[in-house]
């Protein structure tokens, strides 16, 4: 049997295209604070996300609702609201990241199933199982700092699925832990649901170089033949001293398409597709290109060779933490 | 590694631009701002999706074509007009027609075609991605759209963009994601 595959939708549109190439899941959320992609013009209203999750469900395809957050202080109900609406529209689980939202849901929704969102960061067994115990959560996004051979420890000594992310963005950062945007813009993506915010960022042609700059701050110089990047600080071009670089990650995106024999024999139950900034016409191509990848992989046969490397940030891609050779 | 987007993306041959300069901008603004009222009626969540970036203006540059093209949505009702100098605006997007067709269409993915530069985004960042985002939702298909509102018109005018869509290599009705087609 093939591994499922969770792909991401940041509109109605997206979400059929995806269900459309083969995705087994997908995984959305409303259009507020209350998941970790609230960019302008994406996301779900109460409404779409009902005729979304019915649209999917008829084509027999599972809709995962991303309430990932954490929620401020004195505005819980925005979080206890998107809970009683996915679970409403027919949400097959939640993916949720605060212990007190899980609380929330274990004790109010407790027949929602419950994902724990990257956000969470549990890399462990011992957290993954006090989560599993304390909120029944039944699946956890594991963080993207973890070998195969620590995932496969982990999945030895947990009763819960995982899933793992093998395509997209990558965020090194101790995961929901991260607050680097704020100090450009104010905003992060733990608490508003956004990095380095499109609000806050300017491209300038400047001569022969392209400037992208995130509140004010030049965070990369490029030139006309080189891929422009998005300026989120901690891919950013700096000068430290003598030397200029990318001081803490390359603008690089993941892409484990390769690694998926290994996962499976790691003990991965999921494996999920980033990007719900994207569009429609990307979401499409990539879950047909796993798709074809899984169902290689389940039926034995040589993986196909990948096409996506012009579709990734930076236009390089690397295998991240799965296969480490940098620590 | 990576492949090279802008040799693969159709460009209009400069013999095209040199024709269409000498033409008067006021019947494309008239045709072009009609056709954009009749998206807003029959797409009204595409606007709603634009929600605080709703009311801007928007300089769309096809750099293969020797006019721009402002798109202005004050006032709730969406007005598209042809310029010969870019008027101003708060955003910029630039790149070759085929880029704004493609990404229309759900051919081709917005963000893939910034990094690798055949898109230019200048000024306001979160209006242009909310308009991206917006677009990319509704589904549009230009040649339903147009045929639409051709009356005895529709089954040449379709005949006639299908030509120029096999001529051109513009994408001018929805296709979704063109495989292996970036």
């Amino acid at each position: 049997m093939a591994m499922e595959l969770v792909c991401p939708a940041g509109t109605p549109s997206a979400l059929r295209a995806a269900v459309e190439a083969g995705a087994h899941t997908i995984y959305c959320g409303f259009a507020d604070e209350t998941n970790a992609r609230n960019f302008p013009g994406l996301n779900f209203s109460q409404e779409e996300m009902a005729e979304s999750i019915a649209f999917a469900h008829g084509r027999g395809a599972k809709v995962l609702v991303a309430i990932n957050t954490f929620p401020r202080a004195g505005a819980e109900p925005l979080w206890h609201r998107a809970l009683a609406n996915a679970e409403s529209s027919g949400a097959d689980a939640v993916i949720l990241a605060d212990i007190g939202l899980l609380a929330h849901a274990a004790e109010h929704h407790p027949g929602l199933r419950r994902h724990l969102s990257v956000q969470a960061a549990a890399a462990n067994p011992d957290a993954i199982n006090l989560y599993a115990q304390a909120f029944g959560v039944k699946r956890v996004v594991l963080p993207r700092v973890l070998t195969v051979a620590e995932i496969a420890a982990i999945n030895r000594e947990i009763d819960v699925e995982t899933e793992v992310f093998v395509f997209g963005g990558l965020c090194v950062m101790a995961e929901g832990r991260c607050s680097l945007s704020s100090y450009a813009t104010g905003k992060s993506p733990n608490m508003n649901g956004v990095c380095s915010p499109a609000s806050h960022v300017v491209y300038a042609e400047e001569g022969s170089e392209l400037a992208a700059r995130l509140g004010g701050f030049t965070i990369h110089r490029t030139k006309k033949d080189q891929p422009a990047p998005y300026p989120t600080l901690c891919k950013g071009c700096f000068t430290s001293e003598d030397q200029t670089g990318h001081i803490f990650e390359d603008p690089v995106s993941l892409d484990a398409s390769k690694l998926i024999p290994a996962l499976a024999r790691a003990g991965v139950t999921a494996l999920k597709i980033e990007g719900r900034q994207r569009s429609r016409a990307y979401v499409a191509e990539v879950v047909r290109n796993f798709r074809a990848a899984v169902e290689a992989v389940a039926a034995g046969r040589p993986m196909p060779e990948g096409m996506l490397a012009r579709l990734s940030e930076g236009q390089a891609a690397t295998t991240g933490a799965y296969a480490k050779t940098w620590r | 590694m990576s492949a090279d987007t802008s040799q693969t993306l159709p460009r209009l041959p400069r013999l095209m631009g040199g024709a269409i300069r000498p033409l008067p901008l006021m019947p494309v603004s008239l045709a072009l701002s009609a056709l954009s009222r009749k998206l807003s009626r029959d797409h009204p969540g595409m606007f709603r999706r634009l929600g605080e970036h709703g009311e801007k203006r928007f300089v769309l540059d096809p750099t293969d074509l020797p006019l721009v093209l402002l798109m202005d949505l004050r006032g709730g009702v969406p007005k598209i007009t042809a310029h010969r100098r870019a008027p101003v605006a708060e955003t910029r997007i630039a790149g070759p027609l085929s880029a704004f067709l493609g990404m229309m269409h759900g051919a081709y993915d917005g963000d893939a075609l910034f990094f690798s530069r055949d898109l230019v985004v200048e000024g306001d960042t979160g209006a242009a991605l909310a308009l991206r985002n917006a677009i990319d939702d509704a589904e549009l298909d230009l040649v339903a759209e147009l045929a639409a509102i051709a009356g005895p018109l529709k089954a040449p005018l379709k005949a006639v963009l299908g030509l120029a869509e096999r001529r051109s290599g513009l994408v001018l009705h929805r296709v979704d994601a063109l495989q292996g087609g970036w």
